[in-house]
């Protein structure tokens, strides 16, 4: 497979488009990334032809529905490699799924006394929800510090995890920071003291393979929209033999098998976490996604993306005044960085007006900014569409924001 | 074109580089906090008021953009001395500059100074980040303490 990313360029509509008369730059990847035609087309084809509710018709509208929406759960769990399509559930995004588990497994199998365990670069979504359950059932929240250069403390992973220790939620590939952290190594841990993990990749899987068998993960969670694919939808993987003995999440239609107003006897997995007509166009796209990865490869996107992000770095480090925050030895797509006398949120300003789209902010990683010191930082993200002419652009844009300020 | 300098205009360089009143009240008679979730802007204003309701000191501490830091800046510099009771109908003909129409030309006379903040106009953005301090500054004047001010 040859990566042509001029080709690549051409599959998303989005990219050829001037902002405030300058080509635009799209270097906002980690907050969401940019579709291709394929998922557009898949989402509008769902719309054109085969719009119907799943699972429950008996007509042929119905039926393709079904068909699509089931051809993306197998598509998701070939890209993750779970051993069955019944342990990848469909949910609104990472932060859904987070949630489901936090509730579900957490409420029966967290009590008082006992400890979760999040890292101090996990973004707000693996730690308010993890905050949330341990108040309502009176366990703590234990952390893993970061260091200066941005990883893990993996030193103190031994004296945190300890027999209390019921699950460790920590993420994959860090938006704020763009640390790639040991997961393999921290999930052998936490089961030796019988924790489960909870691996947060929305930020991994469009970078990365990803492999949850070999990682050995209980739970690991995405968002689609990160990865090509549409808002609103992502997945939880579980390891069946515990989504099997967990309560559901919500109730409604579709997550039963019968309904009395004595009782209820719940669905079988996946259905059983998939409470009400679902987000089908969705997850169509969802699907697609997952084809166009597949068509590109994602280990040719990541050596484009590692690329570039070294060409990233190598500039940031000759520029006056720039600090880059997270230097992990393993790191990808993630440029996060302050620029001496110059605020994050009046640099996202400046380079907007020159076509490039960065975030300037806290990233959803609060304590991260508070371990820099930093109120704020600006972060250029990469994707696989992205050029070395847009970083040139981009510390083109800076030196000229040090100058206004000058 | 519109030019970047519109909104960075040298005034506005000038006080986020040095702001005016910048740091403590050891004396005052109101404070109060400002925060700005979206960017992490954090403000802290002191005022110290006469017995005839004149303001007599005043400063402003914390950390933001160089718009926040600019408008914090000229805010304590356009109330010093005037009195209290002017700060609502200030605080209304800013509020009005930074969301009217952009055809409006900012009221020199009304606003003096302030008004090299019209430009945020152009970055709905960024109009939080000039008008944070002048929530703050309300619900110091307004002796709410206990809950910071927010820019909704
Ligand atoms: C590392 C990480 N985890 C979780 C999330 C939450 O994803 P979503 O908002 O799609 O649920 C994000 C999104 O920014 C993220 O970067």
């Amino acid at each position: 497979m040859s990566f042509d990313i001029e080709q690549l360029r051409g599959d998303f509509p989005i990219l050829h488009q001037q902002v405030y008369d300058r080509p635009l730059a799209y270097l906002d990847n980690a907050a969401t990334t940019q579709k291709p035609k394929a998922v557009i087309d898949a989402v509008r084809h769902y719309y054109e032809r085969d719009n119907a509710n799943v699972h429950r018709g008996v007509h042929a509208l119905s039926e393709r529905a079904t068909a699509a929406y089931e051809a993306a759960r197998e598509k998701l769990r070939a890209l993750v490699n779970a051993a069955s399509s019944h342990e990848i559930i469909f949910t609104r995004g990472a932060t859904e799924a987070i949630n489901l588990v936090a509730s579900s497994w957490g409420n029966t199998h967290i009590g008082a006394g006992d400890e979760v365990l999040v890292s101090e670069m996990e973004h707000h979504s693996d730690i308010v929800p993890w905050q949330m359950l341990c108040e309502r059932v009176g366990a703590t929240l234990k952390v893993l510090p970061i260091n200066d250069a941005g990883e893990l403390c993996m030193e103190q992973l031994d004296d945190l995890l300890n027999e209390r220790t019921k699950l460790v939620g920590i993420v994959h590939l860090s938006n704020a920071l763009g640390t790639i952290n040991p997961v393999a190594d921290i999930i052998t841990k936490a089961h030796a003291v019988g924790a489960r993990v909870l691996v947060d990749g929305a930020q991994a899987v469009a970078h990365m393979a990803v492999d949850v068998q070999a990682l050995d993960c209980d739970f690991y969670v995405t968002s689609a929209h990160k990865m090509y694919g549409p808002t609103g939808i992502g997945l939880l993987y579980g390891k069946e033999t515990l989504l099997e003995v967990m309560p559901p999440y919500q109730g409604g239609g579709d997550m039963i098998t019968m309904v009395t107003f004595e009782e209820t006897q719940y669905n079988e997995l996946p259905y059983k976490f998939e409470a009400g007509t679902p987000n089908i166009a969705g997850t169509i796209g969802f699907g697609a996604a997952v084809d166009w990865l597949n068509d590109n490869g994602i280990a040719n996107i990541a050596a484009h993306e590692q690329s570039l992000l070294a060409y990233a770095i190598g500039q940031a480090e000759a520029f006056d005044g720039l600090r880059i925050i997270g230097t992990a030895a393993s790191k990808a797509t993630v440029l996060s960085f302050t620029l001496q006398g110059v605020h994050p949120h009046d640099l996202g300003t400046i380079l907007d007006r020159e076509g490039i789209a960065i975030r300037a902010g806290h990233h959803c990683a609060m304590p991260v900014m508070q371990h820099f010191g930093v109120p704020a930082t600006a972060r250029a993200s990469f994707a696989a569409y992205n050029t070395k002419a847009e970083i040139d652009a981009l510390f083109e844009a800076l030196g000229r924001a040090r100058d206004l300020f000058a | 074109m519109f030019d970047l300098r519109d909104l960075y205009q040298q005034v506005i360089v000038d006080h986020n580089k040095s702001p005016r009143n910048f740091g403590k009240l050891d004396a005052c008679s109101h404070e109060a906090d400002g925060y700005n979730p979206l960017c992490g802007d954090k403000l802290h204003v002191y005022l110290q008021l006469s017995d005839a309701g004149i303001v007599e000191d005043v400063a402003f501490e914390g950390e933001g953009c160089a718009i926040s830091i600019a408008s914090a800046s000229l805010m304590t510099e356009a109330i010093k001395g005037k009195p209290v009771a002017d700060f609502e109908a200030l605080f209304r003909d800013f509020q009005h500059m930074v969301t009217s129409d952009l055809a409006e030309q900012p009221d020199d006379e009304r606003l003096g100074k302030l008004a090299v903040l019209g430009g945020v106009r152009e970055f709905p953005s960024r109009i939080k980040c000039a008008t944070l301090c002048w929530h703050t500054m309300r619900s110091a004047v307004q002796g709410s303490h206990n809950t910071p001010a927010k820019t909704e």
